[in-house]
């Protein structure tokens, strides 16, 4: 493949690539979700989410999709799962329980469905 | 010289970790996955590495995206995992073999291959959970070897292709034979197979897909270097761009390689969940 063809964003259905473009977009974001690697990070957010979000300088978009805790709004809004998944260790939510979120559907039919896919 | 016994996959799902920790080894859940390791275990036991490649993806612990190596290699004496965010509790510290490290760095870029040295490098669970998996009881294991960590870009596209990662593992295999001392390593390839944890699509798993991987990456890795990085989003899932590591993995090895063991079990966590045991033929 030439450089010249190489197409980012061919979709793929219910797929956000994450590349450079949604890097840039999510930086803020991302950057907050990566310092919950520590546990003295979680505990600031959480004495004050408003305060947390203008540490990092958040947009209005990022600052709404992390109160709604809605995962697709957090991907749309430069999200990477990565990152994402250390603000989702802080409210004890497991990778089911934010499939089930995108999916629309319950933590226990989303673990059903994993389940079918070995039969 | 140094010798490459072989190489080992396996996924390195932070739920395995878990599941070790509370000895699920029989739970009717886990059993299909953990019945794939004691084999494992009696050939490790046997060869007895010196030093073992780990070959594995961060996922947002030693790298964030302000400074993202495509290929990195820790070159510290020690290495040490963290929490993650979800409160994981410290490992014994892994000993390191720094010396050798700069040996691949050294012989790896003067293959013209650009490498991230790293003298300080907190390792995850894509690293830390296939340690476990391997040398169970870590620090208490009088047989855990030396661990070299090597972490590939799959966080953020563009991502290493598949030709690259193979061609990365040949490198390496050169580097690591190339070492003076009389040493044995074993290599692995960890994470995957199939699954994507975001989007719509979340849940996406493709047994089909991964069966083939498996079967390819033993008799022709070669062929699998025509699957665009592209595709294999489409086809392992977002996240299972991780195949990467295994690629890495199979070029160290010899051309030919032996099968003495392999196990694929869907789901473990999201993920099909596969593990292979390659010995080197010489
Ligand atoms: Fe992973």
């Amino acid at each position: 493949m030439s450089i010249e063809e190489f197409d980012h964003h061919t979709p793929i259905p219910g797929t956000t690539l994450f590349d450079g473009e949604m890097a840039m977009k999510g930086y803020a974001l991302n950057k907050m979700c990566y310092s919950f690697n520590g546990a003295a990070a979680r505990q600031e957010y959480l004495n004050d989410p408003m305060a947390y979000y203008a540490k990092f300088k958040l947009n209005e978009a990022q600052i709404q999709a992390c109160e709604n805790k809605n995962v697709l709004e957090m991907i749309a809004a430069g999200g990477n799962i990565y990152y994402l998944a250390k603000f989702a260790g802080i409210f004890k939510l497991s990778v089911q329980d934010i499939g089930a979120q995108q999916t629309s559907v319950t933590t226990e039919e989303f673990k059903e469905k994993l389940l079918r896919q070995g039969d | 010289m140094a010798r490459i016994l072989g190489g080992i996959t396996t996924s390195h799902i932070p739920a395995v970790g878990n599941a070790i920790a509370n000895k699920m080894f029989d739970d009717p859940y886990w059993k299909p996955f953990f019945d794939a390791y004691p084999p494992i275990h009696e050939w490790l036991a046997k060869v007895k590495p010196d030093v073992v490649v780990n070959i594995y993806n961060d996922h947002g612990l030693g790298f964030f995206l302000d400074q993202m190596p495509t290929f990195a290699i820790g070159a510290a004496h020690e290495y040490h995992n963290e929490d993650e965010g979800w409160g994981l509790k410290p490992l014994p510290p892994f000993q390191g073999d720094a010396r050798m490290s700069w040996h691949i760095i050294e012989g790896m870029v003067a293959d013209e291959f650009d490498i991230t040295s790293c003298q300080e490098l907190a390792v995850d669970h894509g690293f830390t959970v296939p340690m476990q998996l391997f040398w169970p009881g870590l620090g208490d294991n009088p047989d855990i070897p030396r661990a070299i960590p090597i972490s590939a870009n799959t966080v953020q596209h563009p991502i290493p292709t598949l030709k690259r990662a193979l061609d990365f593992g040949k490198s390496l295999g050169k580097a690591i034979r190339s070492y003076p001392d009389d040493i044995k390593v074993v290599v692995l390839g960890t994470g995957g197979l199939s699954h994507q944890l975001d989007g719509e699509r979340a849940g996406f798993i493709n047994r089909e897909f991964d069966e083939m991987c498996m079967e390819k990456i033993v008799t022709d890795p070669e062929s699998l270097t025509s699957i665009s990085r592209h595709e294999l989003v489409e086809k392992a899932g977002a996240q299972g761009t991780e195949f990467l590591m295994w690629m890495m993995m199979r070029g160290a090895l010899t051309e030919k390689v032996n099968v003495l063991n392999q196990n694929y079990h869907i789901p473990i966590s999201n993920t099909g969940a596969g593990t292979m045991l390659m010995e080197c033929v010489d």
